[in-house]
Parts: structure tokens; sequence; C-alpha cells
């Protein structure tokens, strides 16, 4: 059962083709695309912005469809497709709510507001960071993957939810006057660098993942030899 | 002998040991009242705006009581293995769960009848709106906690830093269900604005989450 855990080509493509995306969305988001009118070279940081929430939320949502697999057939695989994607997508999260306030401090007068995009992913990546918790909390535990599994059902579940009440909630106050949003049309030129630069990112997410998703597996493999060994010592001293 | 029966005598064992011990009532009541006079210190409501704030004190105290609540829910099975004894009951595990929740309502319906009151003597305030759909909101936003807490609670039983992934865990997930019994009892206290809406938020919130939690519970325990 010795596996070696080299990378598999197709691997090593990928990040290839991810650094070619990489540079060419840095090109997009900082030459090509126009400056915007309003709000000038502050904008650019949308395209990493955008890009950075959209791929948190395909990691997520490929973090709910694990954990469903995981309870449905017990394999660790799915367990660790599950681990991964979730502390992937928290860095893009991460990446998303540090340039929001970046971008919203020039343009908005402000770094935060309880806005119900802002404050619902917020709280998404809060509870992803408790997913991450209660993994590192209960790691000794024999059912921590099926608990797991079960709080990434939760979390994911929240999010409509929070979305929800959180609309509710902001009609009920007056907000600040949020200016310029994207919805009103964008040019050509910025939907293409928008486009590019969140492929860019998908591609590095699945590069990330999985790099992520084999460390998982030699974590397992490490285990098991392990106990192996300790096996091995107790025959031998008996 | 049936589901409900058997939650029901989950209800009554629980609420007969606290009778018994008292282990859990007095500490707990005793700590939601001292957030209750600590953010009294801090303020006092004087406009309609600070009026509105209150209602977050209120729902604080709650959730700290509840926390410590649902912390003792599955710890008082653990004396003498309990837990394992009533799994091996031909009781369903989600039963146990029902049982369990509704145990950990009564209890912070408890601690709500002693410090709802106290509130509105210490922040000065009346109920201007509707109290009887207040009550509603306490009842669906106490469930909206106990049954993810209960859920949570059981699951982190035997890990080591239990009283700190509890709240870590429930926190974030009763997001929502907090802003609407926030909201609710600020609309219940002013007298103005719609409850009605968060009322249905929150039974949105409760319906998906107790059948969430009662078709994974037996997932989650068989292993503890």
């Amino acid at each position: 059962m010795r596996s070696e855990w080299t990378f598999p080509r197709w691997w090593f493509g990928l990040v290839g083709i991810t650094a070619v995306a990489l540079v060419l969305g840095v090109l997009h988001a900082l030459w090509f695309a126009p400056t915007e009118r309003t709000m000038g070279t502050v904008q650019r940081i949308f395209y990493y912005h955008v890009s950075s929430a959209w791929t948190a939320f395909v990691a997520f949502f490929l973090n709910f469809l694990a954990c469903i697999a995981y309870l449905k057939t017990r394999r660790p695989k799915w367990d660790a497709v599950a681990v991964s994607a979730a502390e992937v997508g928290v860095v893009f999260g991460t990446v998303n709510l540090i340039t929001g306030p970046i971008w919203a401090k020039p343009v908005w007068g402000i770094w935060w507001t309880w806005d119900a995009r802002l404050t619902s992913t917020l709280v998404m990546w809060l509870l992803y960071v408790s997913y991450l918790l209660l993994r590192q909390f209960a790691a000794e535990q024999p059912s921590q993957r099926v608990w797991a599994a079960a709080f990434g059902i939760f979390a994911f579940v929240d999010v409509p939810i929070v979305y929800l009440s959180i609309r509710l909630w902001r009609t009920q106050h007056p907000g600040p006057v949020i200016a310029g949003g994207e919805q009103s049309g964008i040019d050509p030129r910025m939907f293409l660098a928008l486009h590019v630069c969140f492929l860019a990112f998908l591609l590095l997410f699945v590069v990330l993942f999985y790099w992520r998703y084999r460390l998982e597996g030699q974590r397992a493999e490490l285990a098991e030899l392990r106990a192996r060994l300790h096996r091995l010592h107790l025959e031998r001293s008996v | 002998m049936s589901y409900w029966t058997t939650a029901m005598r989950i209800v009554a064992k629980d609420l007969l040991s606290e009778a018994r011990t008292r282990e859990m009532t007095n500490a707990v009541l005793f700590f939601a009242l001292l957030v209750l006079v600590l953010f009294s210190f801090s303020f006092q409501p004087a406009s309609d705006e600070e009026r509105r704030l209150a209602s977050g004190v209120l729902w604080i105290a709650f959730l700290f009581a509840g926390v410590s609540v649902l912390d003792r829910s599955f710890l008082r099975e653990r004396v003498n293995d309990c837990l394992d004894a009533l799994r091996l009951t031909p009781a369903s595990a989600s039963a146990l769960f029902l049982g369990k929740c509704v145990a950990n309502v009564l209890f912070l319906l408890l601690a709500a009848v002693i410090l709802v009151p106290l509130f509105l003597v210490f922040f000065d305030l009346s109920f201007r709106g509707d109290v009887g759909a207040w009550l509603l909101v306490l009842g669906l936003g106490m469930w909206a906690l106990v049954v993810n807490g209960t859920f949570f609670a059981a699951m982190t039983t035997n890990v080591r830093s239990r009283e700190l992934l509890l709240p870590l865990l429930l926190l974030p997930i009763s997001v929502p269900a907090l802003i609407a019994v926030v909201e609710a009892t600020a609309v219940a206290l002013l007298g103005e604005g719609a409850m009605r809406v968060w009322i249905q938020v929150l039974i949105a919130f409760d319906a998906i989450y107790t059948t969430l939690a009662l078709l994974l519970f037996e997932t989650v325990v068989e292993g503890t």
C-alpha cells in the first residue's frame, strides 16, 4: 500500500496555466480595463474582490456537497474534499473581506456597512472558521468527521437565511447611501477583466485545493503507518 | 412507548433531576442576572434609539444563560455513563433529542420569567407593543437557540474544550434568529414597526433546523 506522493503531471500543467492566468488577470485589471469615471483607480480592486467572493462561494458549495457525500458514503475521501474546500474557501473569503473595505472607504466614505451582502459574507466566513475550529478541537474524537459533516450542512443552510434576515433588517433602518453599484451595466472591457480574474482565481483554487487534498491523504497514510509501526513494536516486545 | 411519550419521559427526567439537584438553575439565573445588572451600569436607555439597544441586552443575557444550560444538558448524562444507558433503551435517538430540547426550552423559559420583569425594571421599560405576539417571539427564539444548541452540545460533550467550542458553533449559526428576536423585541418595546415578518423568519429558521437536527441526530451521536 506504499504510494508515491508525487504530484501528477496534470497538476504541474495546471500550475503553469494558473500562473499565466493570474498574470493576465493583473494586466486586465490594471491596464486593459478602463478607469472607472467616478471611483477612479481604486475601483480596480473590484476585479479581485468579486472574483475572490465567487471563488469562496464555489468552495463552500463544494464543501456542502462533500459533507452530504460523506454522510451518505462514509468514505474518508469526501471528508478530505470537505476540509480542503473549506480551508481554501476561508482563504478566498478573507481576501474578499479585506479588499472590500479598501474599496469601500474611498468610494462610500466608510470602511464597513451592515448591508445584506457584506453582513452575510462576513457571517458565512465566520461559519466556516467555526467549521475549521470544530475540526481542530475535535481532532482526536472518533466521530469528528461526522460532526464536521453535520456542521457543514448546518452552516451552508444558514447562508440564505442570514442573507434574507439581514435584507429585512436593513430595510427597517436607514442605511448609508451606497453609490455606484456595478449593477448599472459595465464596460465590456471591465466585464472581460472580471471574468479573466475569476477564471484565474478558480484555477488557483483548484491548484490549492488539490494540494491540500493530497496533504490530507498523506496525513491519513502517515497516521496509519504510525499505527502499524506501533503494532509491530508491541508484537516484538511480547 | 410512543415517540412522544418517550420524549416527554426524557423531559420529566431532566426536570426531576434538576429539581432535586438544582445544580444549574441557581447558577445560570444568577449569571444572567449579573449580565443584566452589568449592562445597566454601562447604559441607561433614555431615547427610543437606546430602548432599541436594550432589546439586545436582554437577548445577550438569554444567550449567555442558554449556552450554560445547553452545556450542562448532556454533561449531566456523562456521570455513570447515563447517555450510554439511554441509548441502549429502544427509544429512538431523535426522541431523546426532542426531549432534551423541550427540557432546555423549559429551563430557559424559567429564566425568562425571572429576567424579563427585572429587565423591564432595571432599564425602566414597558411593552408598548403587542405582548402576546412577543411571547410567541420569546418561545420561537428560545427554540431557535435550543434546537441548534442541543444538537451541538450532544456533539461536543466529550471534546476537551467543550465550553469554548459550543458557543463558537452556536453563535454564528444563530445570527438570523438573533436578528429576528432582537428586532421583534424592539418592536414590542417601542410599539412601532412590524413584528409579523420577524415571526415568519423565526418560524422558517425553527422549521428548517428542527428538521435538520432530527434527521442528523442519530448519525451524530452514534459514535460518541
